[in-house]
């Protein structure tokens, strides 16, 4: 069996606040096969966003890194020294942000954006670099790329923002892309693009890609596998049809239930009781106790993440093992 | 673009005519018209063929536009003191002035930004804490104070440059000549000095602030080189709030070179503006708030124009 | 596999808003000593009179052929003048305290005086807005583009010296500060429920105005107060300098060191080294507390 992509290995990312410490990733654990995509999938603050940077060494101060590997093609790159992680950010692993407003520097071109990224990993001249940006721009479907390098950031839309990010991700035909909610700022008819050309470029380049999100039915279309997060943890992993048709732990099968499609006109729209808990205060056992129907006092112990049926593991001691959805 | 720059050249025009009425207020109807404007040693008989002459027995709204006819025929009077046109008079100093703002401007970016750069990246480190500790000492000390203090210490105990006066000049420049600029340190370092603060704390808040914003992220992201991080992507973000602010300090530093210019008993507008004060020379006194509100709005245009030069986002405004 | 029983956080302690603010203020020694510095310094001035080994403008007291003595030494009349003496023979020790007085009153007078004004129009501009918030918020802006110095200057060529003219012109050179920022946060304020509920219970609006809006307006009227004393101590003692000042009669700190000018180049530093001293201390005292002030009263830092 080839080495995975990516294998991480019980993660953990504190953050050191005068008000104590933030487990914001607290033992987490996944693979990401070559050429596969996993939906890491989680409300705000449970820890998805800080698990892709710490992937990619970015996580800023009061945080870093406590604990565990992150094997990217074997190679543990919680050892790794910054000179070293630097060479691998955008050659090898990219990065694509939230708001793309924001990921571009305002007050330069687009061109001196795209061809510094390429200077930075291979000795080329400038007039290959840009050549090589041209290409990337058409690959994710930007027109009239020459006139589009000479232009500034906010002269572009959000959604050609963001494909703009896309490509500069792609110049150096990377590993591994942590996408992080890149299409949640962009309305509903540009994300479907958007998804859709990335699905075509993972597949054709053999790219992996972890895809963090908040929205479940981008995660149905796109990816392989599912993580479900949940207050700096993994509550449910697996083959992502699996999970969602047969969703193991029941806040997956809260938030695959609070989905307005899947609910009934005429009906209140399901929602998951209660709040995302502070993680300076985290209750004591299993996380999402406080807001489980079938919480009990069982669950005052901290359950390990069981692997219930095939390829798929969920923390809980009571999960829907029952229920099959057809 | 021109339609932005037009409406810029109104308003600056409004406010030239709000402070020329407040000074010819302020000349003409506060205090007694008579006594400002003619020589206190005159008798009688000269005073009655003065008032008359100056036109002092019209009206208010009259005088006002004969002073306004002058003005723009470039006549602000007579200086008693020194019985040349006021104006004249000022334009003579006036490059020893602008030396010395000038010579205070590069000092305060010099110095300033790459002081206030390192306190900006490394906000922790005790050279950091002890560059702000200085900021604030900086704007805290009255700047004739410091002046006296920097002639005490490097003229008299060092000796190793002049106290006072300006140096030898060449076409009208000091700095032109060696020993013009020995004389020209000094009384630059001491004007520069609340802006060496000023620009301190601006660009290390503007460092900190920018670090924080997801394009400096981003480009960690791409694996550039921290250098290129810094020099490119932090540097020409903050370039344009501190360059905003030195210009428009200019005014206010061509403005506080009245105190240095007393110290260092450099013979420029401000050591004449307050000779003038203390010896009711009212116009050249005139002359000068005039010039200097001139000055003021030039100054700003000036500055407006570049800010839409470095910052795309503003220039850009009218293009699709 | 254990289970942690998470002990439910003990319940914060009982604390007032001043009460956090003084151990927030506190916080940073830096400020504190500040404040106790500026404390001394506010007592020698109060006290001068007493403290001072003499009162250097009762012309009884002093004697020409005591001029010029360098620090330490012993005076005609066995007086050991610890910082020197002046060209006529004062005692700098006692010139000090008493230019200490003249400074903090003039300072801290027309700051306070500015501020009442500035506050007062700022909130006026918020609170009735439309045609008087704009003509109001225009002068503001006119006043404030213009350096200080030269305004002050302005304003005492056309009045004449004397103690009066110099609080005048501070007064007119400061209020545009307090104005801007009272204005500020009274905007902000304006549009809170407790001030809708004062107007609903058609309470007079002077009273909605200083007992409802201001207090909450405080804070940043606070520290703009703090800076701007110390501004106004620095911009008299270089009014003063410049011989546009406070008069003989009742030096400043600006004065003496004016006074001192002539003497420098010939070594005797003394006689306007300590006035200087004496202002430093005072003003980057004053601007230590203020900084700090300005962390601790800041609403956007408060998490």
């Amino acid at each position: 069996m080839t080495t995975p992509t990516l294998e991480v290995r019980d993660l953990r990312t504190h953050f050191f606040t005068r008000a104590g410490v933030v487990k914001a990733v607290d033992g987490v654990s996944f693979t990401v096969g070559r050429g596969k995509v996993l939906g890491l999938v989680g409300e705000s603050g449970s820890g998805k966003s800080v698990t892709g940077f710490s992937i990619i060494g970015l996580v800023d101060a009061p945080g870093r890194v406590v604990g565990g590997q992150i094997l990217f093609q074997g190679q543990d790159l919680a050892k790794l020294d910054e000179e070293a992680m630097r060479r691998l950010r955008g050659n090898r692993i990219a990065m694509i942000f939230q708001d793309p407003m924001m990921t571009l520097n305002p007050v330069l071109r687009v061109d001196t954006q795209m061809i510094e990224t390429v200077l930075a990993h291979e000795q080329v001249d400038r007039e290959t670099a840009r050549q090589r940006a041209r290409d990337a721009l058409g690959l994710v479907g930007i027109p009239s790329p020459d006139e589009r390098l000479k232009s500034y950031p906010h002269q572009f839309s959000g959604g050609m923002r963001q494909r703009v990010a896309i490509a500069i991700a792609l110049l150096h035909r990377p590993e591994l892309i942590v996408a992080d909610e890149p299409t949640t700022a962009l309305d509903v008819t540009i994300q479907g693009q958007i998804l859709a050309e990335v699905q075509k470029l993972a597949a054709t380049t053999g790219t992996s890609l972890i895809w963090i999100t908040h929205d479940l039915s981008v995660v149905a279309g796109l990816a392989d596998d599912i993580a479900v997060m949940y207050a700096g943890r993994i509550v449910e992993d697996g083959p992502v049809g699996q999970v969602l048709d047969a969703p193991l732990h029941p806040y997956t099968v809260g938030l695959i239930g609070s989905v307005p499609s899947r609910n009934r006109r005429g009906e209140p729209l399901r929602q998951i009781p209660g709040m995302t808990p502070s993680l300076l205060k985290l209750p004591a056992g299993c996380a999402f106790r406080t807001r489980c129907e079938r919480a009990d006092e069982a669950c005052l112990a901290e359950p390990d993440l069981f692997p219930l049926r095939e390829g798929q593991r969920a923390r809980c001691f009571h999960p829907h093992l029952e229920e099959a959805r057809a | 673009m021109t339609v932005y720059l037009l409406r810029r050249l109104f308003q600056s025009l409004l406010v030239l005519v709000a402070m020329s009425i407040i000074v010819f207020v302020g000349v003409y109807a506060v205090g007694d018209p008579v006594e400002i404007l003619i020589s206190p040693d005159a008798d009688q008989a000269e005073r009655a063929r003065a008032i008359v002459a100056l036109g002092l027995d019209k009206p208010l709204w009259q005088q006002y536009l004969v002073f306004v006819q002058n003005a723009l025929r470039g006549d602000l009077g007579r200086s008693f003191v020194y019985n040349e046109p006021a104006l004249q008079l000022i334009l003579q100093k006036m490059p020893a002035t602008m030396e010395l703002a000038f010579g205070a401007t590069i000092f305060a970016i010099l110095i300033g930004l790459p002081l206030g750069l390192y306190a900006g990246l490394h906000p922790d480190s005790p050279g950091a804490k002890a560059i702000m500790a200085g900021s604030i000492l900086g704007f805290s000390l009255p700047t004739f104070w410091v002046g006296l203090m920097l002639i005490m210490v490097f003229a008299v105990q060092l000796g190793w440059l002049p106290s006072t006066g300006r140096g030898d000049t060449l076409w009208g420049w000091s700095f032109l000549t060696a020993n013009g600029i020995s004389h020209l340190i000094l009384p630059s370092i001491n004007l520069a000095l609340f802006k060496i603060s000023l620009v301190i704390r601006l660009t290390r808040s503007g460092v900190r602030e920018t670090m924080l914003m997801d394009y400096v992220k981003f480009a960690r992201a791409k694996g550039l080189s921290p250098a290129r991080v810094t020099y490119v992507h932090v540097f020409k973000n903050i370039l344009i709030p501190v360059v905003t602010v030195v210009g428009l300090e200019l005014g206010s530093t061509i403005a506080f070179s009245v105190v240095t210019e007393s110290v260092f008993a450099w013979p420029g507008m401000g050591k004449l503006i307050i000779d003038s004060i203390n010896v009711l020379d009212r116009p050249v006194i005139v002359a000068y708030l005039m010039i200097i509100v001139l000055m003021f709005i030039v100054i700003n245009l000036v500055v407006d124009i570049m800010y839409s030069v470095l910052d795309p986002r503003v220039r850009l405004e009218g293009q699709g | 596999m254990s289970s942690t029983t998470a002990t439910p956080a003990p319940a914060a302690k009982e604390e007032t808003p001043f009460r956090r603010f003084v151990s927030e203020f506190a916080a940073s020694r830096i400020a504190l000593g500040g404040f106790v510095v500026f404390a001394i310094i506010v007592v020698l001035a109060v006290f001068a009179p007493w403290i001072a080994p003499q009162n250097p403008y009762d012309l009884g007291t002093i004697d020409i052929m005591d001029g010029r003595l360098e620090p330490g030494a012993v005076g005609g009349s066995g007086m050991t003048h610890w910082l020197g003496t002046d060209d006529q023979g004062r005692d700098m020790l006692s010139g000090i305290l008493y230019g200490l007085r003249i400074s903090l009153t003039v300072g801290a007078g027309s700051a306070l005086i500015a501020g009442i004004v500035g506050a007062s129009l700022g909130m006026l501009a918020a609170y009735a807005g439309g045609r008087t918030d704009s003509v109001i918020m225009r002068v503001v802006d006119l006043q404030l583009s213009f350096p200080t110095i030269l305004a002050a200057l302005m304003i005492l060529a056309f009045l004449g010296k004397g103690i009066v003219n110099v609080v005048i012109a501070l007064v007119i050179v400061e209020w545009a500060y307090y104005a801007r920022t009272v204005r500020g946060s009274a905007l902000v304020e304006r549009r809170r429920e407790y001030i809708e509920a004062a107007q609903c219970l058609a309470l007079p609006t002077r009273r909605i105005l200083f007992r409802h809006l201001l207090p909450n307006c405080l804070p940043p009227l606070i520290v703009v107060g703090t800076i701007q004393v110390a501004r106004a101590i620095a911009l008299e003692a270089t009014l003063s300098f410049l011989g546009l000042g406070v008069p003989i009669t009742e030096p400043s700190l600006g004065l003496l060191i004016a006074n001192g000018y002539e003497y420098m180049l010939s070594g005797k530093y003394w006689i306007s080294f300590y006035p200087g001293v004496a202002l430093l201390i005072t003003i980057v005292s004053i601007n230590l507390m203020g900084d700090h002030l300005r962390d601790v009263l800041n609403p956007r830092l408060k998490k």
